[in-house]
């Protein structure tokens, strides 16, 4: 009796393992469509995490995780504070409505104003007091000329892609990518001056929202 | 209060100045030099368009202390008989009516011409829509630049 009852327990065990094995299985199947569109953007996207270093770590990968702080970075990259200077076009974006800012100052090739409308003939490198008078700022400036780096009209899925591949993120891997949270310009967003909204979250709940997102995987949102 | 070493129009300056004072009041009450003038104080037209190491700063927005160690040219020191190209222009098109705006609208023209020796249309409009005119003279700016590049290269002088 003792025998068979050992026997059963075993088998039991074993069984029971199977079952986790196969429902884990399962969950990882049936989730990863929620993440990616087709195999072809699987391929396409590993191969920009490997060029930037980023899948080197898989231990610490966690695609839920990750898209789940890339929809709060998302919502800070697409407020005015950001999105002002990643223009789809040549001029920048002004304003909580973000229109086009007056002037139609021009990005330039190097991203800093064209002829006698450069940036910095405005924007000092402190914010102008007074109601919607310029930010400062000492580096102002939008992306160069040959790599835009929009982010206006950008989904989720198009705007994670992009900030991963180095062809289109300023040619950054992933300690630069890291860094970049703690640029100037970009803390600047947070000191907009009189007149402006904040973005929609605190700098340092973005800050941890970003270097979830690209810790844990940089996975892009499947939308 | 601080002292400001800067040169203006080639001439050395040390300005005892509050160090947050706009370039533009050091300019005007402190250097004396009148000819650039304020308009909206918040860089939104163009009046107070000064060089700045060569580019057109709005003075009325810039801290004195930007200058610190810095070369600015005021129109007054554009040329030394009022003889740049696009000062020679701008008389010979009559473009002023009032006048206010001019000095900051040639300051402005002056970089475009540096960089840019002969502007098409649109470039002209790039450059010069921060220099906002209320008498509208716009359309003799444009022409005044397009006569500047064109005077500018038959003497080979570089604006």
């Amino acid at each position: 009796m003792k025998q068979h009852s050992e026997n059963k327990t075993t088998f039991s065990s074993q069984f029971r393992t199977i079952i986790v094995v196969a429902m884990t299985l399962f969950v990882v199947v049936a989730m990863s469509p929620i993440f990616y569109s087709n195999p072809e953007e699987i391929k396409d996207l590993n191969e920009r995490l490997i060029a930037t270093g980023l899948s080197n770590d898989n231990k610490s990968k966690d695609s839920v995780e990750s898209v789940k702080a890339f929809r709060n970075v998302y919502k800070v990259l697409m407020s005015p504070r950001c999105m002002n200077c990643h223009p789809s076009g040549d001029v920048p974006l002004q304003g909580d409505d973000s229109h086009l800012h007056t002037m139609l100052p021009r990005r330039g090739k190097d991203g800093k104003g064209l002829f006698a409308m450069k940036c910095a003939n405005c924007h000092q490198a402190t914010n102008t007091p007074g109601l919607h008078a310029p930010p400062g700022n000492p580096d102002w400036h939008l992306p160069a000329a040959d790599m835009k780096m929009v982010f206006e009209g950008r989904t989720p899925n198009q705007l994670a892609k992009q900030l991963v591949d180095p062809k289109q993120n300023g040619h950054k891997n992933l300690d630069q990518l890291l860094e970049h949270v703690s640029d100037t310009l970009v803390i600047a967003g947070w000191h907009p001056g009189e007149g402006r909204t904040k973005p929609p979250m605190s700098y340092e709940e973005f800050k941890k929202a970003w270097i979830t997102w690209i810790e844990k995987g940089a996975y892009a949102p499947k939308q | 209060m601080a002292i400001i070493s800067c040169k203006i129009n080639g001439k050395d300056y040390k300005l005892d100045v509050d160090p947050q004072m706009p370039l533009l009041w050091a300019i005007r009450d402190v250097a004396k030099l009148k000819g650039t003038k304020y308009g909206c104080g918040v860089a939104q037209c163009g009046a107070c368009v000064v060089h700045l190491n060569g580019e057109a700063v709005r003075s009325c927005v810039a801290k004195v202390s930007r200058a610190e160690g810095q070369n600015i040219v005021t129109i007054e020191g554009l040329s030394q008989d009022n003889d740049h190209p696009v000062q020679l222009a701008w008389q010979e098109i009559d473009v002023p009516q009032c006048g206010y705006c001019h000095s900051g609208q040639i300051m402005s023209a002056a970089v475009l011409l540096r960089e840019k020796p002969n502007p098409t249309d649109e470039e002209i409009d790039i450059a010069m829509a921060g220099n906002i005119c209320r008498c509208g003279t716009y359309p003799r700016v444009r022409k005044a630049i397009h006569l500047a590049a064109e005077m500018q290269s038959k003497k080979g002088k570089k604006a």
